[in-house]
């Protein structure tokens, strides 16, 4: 673990709190004894080849999927003791692909406080749209009209409509072409920055993971093989896994895949 | 008719098996075997009521209609297998669609309590009722499915299975009833149903066939309904686990 994190995690108390999660799918297992923590503020990237269970991983903790064994904590109480719709409410996610109703985006923007009986203002909206970068006059444009890069925006924007103190991207960028990986990479950077969220993005991208520099965990096989600055990891790999798979060597590490590819 | 024109007019059937034969579609058997097996069936069915017909208990004939619900729940039970508990759910949706259209049918006047009005009556609304719930399931679990990463969206953002599935319900009940409304706008254009043809030959007024027509187009559109909104609605909750997650099932 690297001093910066150490530091935050002392001034902040930990806002999720993972202790040796596992996870297993038609009684097979994904995720093995993953703990960790992630606190206000903090940013936290999971790497890993595809089908190392990061996806999963991530889908545990607002419980799209279930764990099998072990804690997950939010806000110190454990999650399965919270009302699921609440805890969505607090833990955004942004999905690897877009999929938002047919209707315009100030329609879909205003989704989340909807579904709970609130009316997103047209103000509100248009902060919104302003911090994923989309000008207030994509209010009234149909979704089906732009592209995945703006797309990927509005369910940028979706997601922050409900105030969440956790933020979930799960390989935000992989269906978009590279000038708008870039662009998403930055406004991901300014949101977390601006609005202090516990972030935790998942990616396979070891480039994307360079880029963000951050407190990374490694992800092979369901079990965490490395965890700290991924600057540092790179120049001592801990051991003969986490060297290979920064040579390209593990299944799929290797950054020059075409993006878009899943599993 | 008598029965000897029945034998003679099988000859049409012996027709087309020669077609078939001449020009080698190799049919032959399929049409042997169908048309035996129609045969056979009617005839059972034509001995059967005349039995139930003579049943005055209505408590019989009240189990009749019951097994009748609970093959169809069975049939529509098995197209809907992606959906947890789907045979029951079939069951409940179709008892539910007919009994509301019964009640309504009794109340107005239009069937009275015997035998000859309520079993085949009955046996038309159930089978309607059965077509709809399968349609229903097939296309709920179709729209879930082709609908997961919008569900989930919804579901992240913290939606409860009504609000996550409320597209997916819709469509599945607009299609669900497109046949039954579909044959209501052509029906006398396109084709004269069987049930005022038979009236009709029989001897009946068509004015009188074309009343009894109309009671029963609506009463299946009725039971259509009824059994659709309620399959849709006890199917999608089971659709969602306890910790609303999309929970389908893969097909068997």
């Amino acid at each position: 673990m690297d001093n910066r994190n150490l530091l935050s995690a002392r001034t902040d108390p930990a806002l999720v709190s993972i202790r040796e999660m596992n996870m297993a799918r038609d009684g097979k297992t994904i995720l093995n004894g993953i703990s960790f923590d992630l606190a206000l503020g903090e940013i936290l990237v999971i790497l890993g080849p595809s089908g190392s269970g990061k996806s999963s991983l991530l889908r545990c903790l607002n419980r799209l999927e279930s764990n099998s064994g072990g804690e997950i904590l939010f806000e110190g109480r454990e999650t399965r003791t919270l009302r699921i719709t609440e805890l969505r409410r607090k833990i955004g996610m942004v999905f690897q692909i877009p999929s938002l109703p047919p209707a315009t985006v100030r329609e879909n923007v205003g989704t989340g406080p909807r579904l709970h009986g609130e009316v997103l203002t047209g103000e509100d909206c248009a902060t919104l749209l302003n911090r994923v970068g989309l000008g207030s006059t994509f209010a009234e444009r149909q979704v089906e009209s732009l592209s995945v890069g703006e797309k990927q925006r509005v369910a940028l924007a979706m997601a922050l409509a409900n105030h969440p103190s956790v933020l979930l991207l799960d390989e935000p960028t992989s269906a978009l072409d590279p000038t708008a990986v870039l662009t998403i990479e930055n406004l991901i950077k300014s949101i977390h920055q601006r609005l202090n969220t516990a972030t935790l993005l998942v990616t396979h991208d070891l480039n994307q993971a360079l880029r963000f520099n951050a407190t990374t965990l490694l992800l092979h096989e369901g079990r965490i093989i490395a965890k700290g600055n991924i600057q540092e990891m790179m120049r001592h790999p801990s051991d003969e896994r986490v060297r290979r798979f920064f040579q390209g060597e593990l299944s799929e590490a290797n950054p020059e895949r075409p993006p878009g590819a899943k599993k | 008719m008598n029965t000897l024109s029945l034998v003679f007019s099988y000859g049409l059937v012996v027709l087309a098996l020669l077609i078939s034969w001449w020009h080698g579609l190799r049919m032959e058997k399929e049409m042997v075997l169908s048309s035996l097996r129609a045969t056979v069936q009617l005839i059972v069915v034509g001995f059967l009521l005349e039995a139930i017909f003579k049943i005055e208990s209505t408590g019989y004939l009240f189990l009749i209609l019951l097994f009748m619900c609970g093959v169809g729940g069975v049939v529509s039970g098995n197209r809907g297998r992606e959906v947890p508990a789907s045979h029951a759910i079939a069951f409940a949706g179709i008892v539910a669609g007919s009994s509301g259209t019964f009640a309504v049918l009794f109340w107005a006047g239009v069937i009275h309590p015997e035998p000859r009005y309520i079993i085949p009556i009955g046996g038309m609304i159930i089978g309607n009722s059965m077509n709809t719930a399968s349609l229903t399931f097939n296309r709920l679990a179709a729209e879930l499915k082709h609908q997961r990463g919008r569900i989930e969206t919804l579901l992240a953002l913290g939606a409860d299975a009504g609000q996550a599935s409320l597209d997916a319900v819709r469509q599945s009940v607009k299609a669900a009833l497109i046949p039954t409304f579909d044959s209501m706008k052509t029906v006398g254009l396109v084709h004269l149903p069987g049930i005022m043809t038979g009236y009709i030959i029989a001897g009946g007024s068509p004015l009188t066939a074309v009343k009894y027509q109309l009671a029963i187009m609506y009463m299946l559109g009725g039971a259509a309904g009824l059994t659709c909104l309620a399959v849709a609605l006890l199917a999608y909750r089971r659709c969602f686990n306890s910790d609303l997650q999309l929970a389908l099932r893969l097909r068997a």
